[in-house]
């Protein structure tokens, strides 16, 4: 217990950092998997097939080497830099890794909430003149979001979760890094482990109560 | 019925060919719709009715002959086709109001996203047209609040709020409870004396008699026959539409 309280400063820096990378991947995933699934149902073959490519690819890879890829590719090899410090370049390098991973896993759950909207709203949509984007953006996404909001949740509690690998992206800020470097000087703590498991709970207890009420909030009646 | 129909064709099919697969619904259709005309569309299920009226907005494509809308062909994709889409409403069998709008913006969506029309001047014009059809007071609800009958007359302002040049009516209270066909029938027949053009695939022959300047019969993706409609009802010249007209008419 007293590792707990001696380290509590350096553990909840490193959960911040976790907080931060989550509350920059919700926002990047969710834009980057909207996108994704608009290629996805769309008219043009071409675009159908690179979100299907990008889909198939990307969920099917580790996160890990998602995440080492874009540290050690997109960064190292073809240079790729958001910023002269390197912990500040590696936080982005891992946001934009585990946005890239998560983003096809938001995509497929729009994907299958789209499917839950009957053909007969896009062809209302369509006979009004509204175009293709027109027809998604306000008629059909808006029903697949609502109808796909408790599985958005999981997701994202998924997401926030994989924030403790940034590691393998070379960001070596968060709790997880922070925990493990701790049981260096003073051999595993089960308070410390225990301390940051609370910690998660905390915020994804909330994200899945949250999705959930919402869900049954925002559900449309057919 | 109406007296005066002015002479130039707004919509005038040419040799028209559709497949699905290896059945043929359309086969070698040739049809002229006058301004102002109301055309009734009646046949058995199956006969290519719902997938003619759905090829003049170009929901349904077909595989060669021509439309024309307007002296236009119909432009093939993009916004040249969403464009005449914005000119031709259509009412659907099962309604299809947008599900998580509400009734009057189910009626002010197209003016404002597609015309570009002000949310003030869209939303009069959206209560103006929901009280033509009796359903202002319900404008605050949502499409599953309202019984199918009020639904569809919602949808028919909502064809109405695009100032459509025509209104596509496929098979607009197939999906009724009996109850509630009259009270849609009756905002039908009131277009229909106003002037609309109209191309209604229905089975109802009370509209038709009261409302219809023409009766096209379809049977097996061809037009068998076309008449006004006292002469179909009373004296069908073919077999096919007589032996159809003895099944509907025991009812």
């Amino acid at each position: 217990m007293d590792d707990l309280i001696k380290y509590a400063p350096a553990l909840f820096d490193g959960f911040m950092e976790n907080v931060k990378l989550s509350l920059m991947c919700g926002v990047l995933s969710l834009v980057l998997g909207t996108i994704l699934v608009s290629m996805r149902v769309s008219p043009t073959p071409v675009l159908r097939a690179a979100g299907t490519v990008y889909v198939n690819v990307v969920r099917n890879t580790p996160l890990t080497l998602v995440l080492a890829f874009s540290a050690l590719g997109l960064s190292d090899t073809l240079g790729l830099a958001f910023s002269d410090k390197p912990s500040s370049n590696s936080f982005w390098l891992v946001v934009l890794g585990l946005s890239i991973y998560t983003a096809a896993f938001v995509c497929e759950a729009l994907r299958s909430g789209i499917n839950t909207v009957p053909l007969g709203q896009a062809e209302a949509a369509r006979a009004i003149g509204l175009t293709f984007l027109q027809s998604l953006r306000l008629i059909i996404l808006p029903q697949a979001f609502r109808a796909v909001i408790a599985p958005l949740g999981s997701v994202m509690i998924a997401m926030i979760k994989n924030t403790t690998v940034a590691i393998a992206g070379g960001y070596l800020a968060e709790s997880a890094f922070v925990m493990k470097d701790t049981f260096d000087d003073t051999g595993v703590s089960i308070p410390i482990f225990l301390g940051l498991v609370l910690a998660f709970m905390a915020v994804t207890l909330p994200v899945g109560f949250l999705t959930g009420w919402l869900a049954r909030r925002l559900a449309v009646a057919r | 019925m109406k007296e005066t129909l002015d002479s130039t064709p707004l919509v005038v099919l040419d040799d028209v060919n559709k497949h699905f697969g290896s059945l043929h619904v359309l086969r070698d259709i040739n049809l002229t719709i006058s301004r102002g005309e109301v055309l009734v569309v009646i046949g058995p299920s199956g006969g290519g009715k719902s997938t003619l009226c759905r090829a003049i907005n170009r929901l349904e494509t077909i595989d060669s002959g021509t439309i024309t809308f307007d002296g236009q062909p119909l432009p093939k994709e993009g916004r040249a086709l969403a464009q005449l889409r914005s000119e031709v409403g259509m009412v659907f069998q099962s309604f299809n109001l947008f599900a998580h709008k509400t009734i009057l913006e189910n009626v002010t969506l197209g003016p404002i996203k597609v015309r570009g029309t002000g949310k003030a001047q869209a939303d009069r014009r959206g209560m103006e047209l929901l009280e033509r059809v009796g359903i202002g007071a319900q404008a605050a609800k949502y499409p599953a609040q309202l019984s199918g009958g009020q639904q569809q007359r919602v949808a028919i302002a909502r064809a109405l709020a695009m100032d459509p040049k025509m209104i596509l009516f496929d098979e607009p209270t197939s999906a009724l409870d009996p109850e509630m066909v009259q009270e849609v029938l009756d905002v039908m027949i009131g277009l229909a004396r106003d002037g609309m053009t109209m191309m209604v695939v229905t089975h109802e022959m009370g509209f038709a008699r009261r409302a219809a300047n023409r009766v096209v019969f379809m049977a097996d993706g061809q037009i068998v026959e076309e008449n006004t409609p006292d002469q179909f009802f009373t004296n069908a010249r073919t077999d096919r539409a007589k032996d159809f007209l003895s099944k509907i008419l025991t009812h």
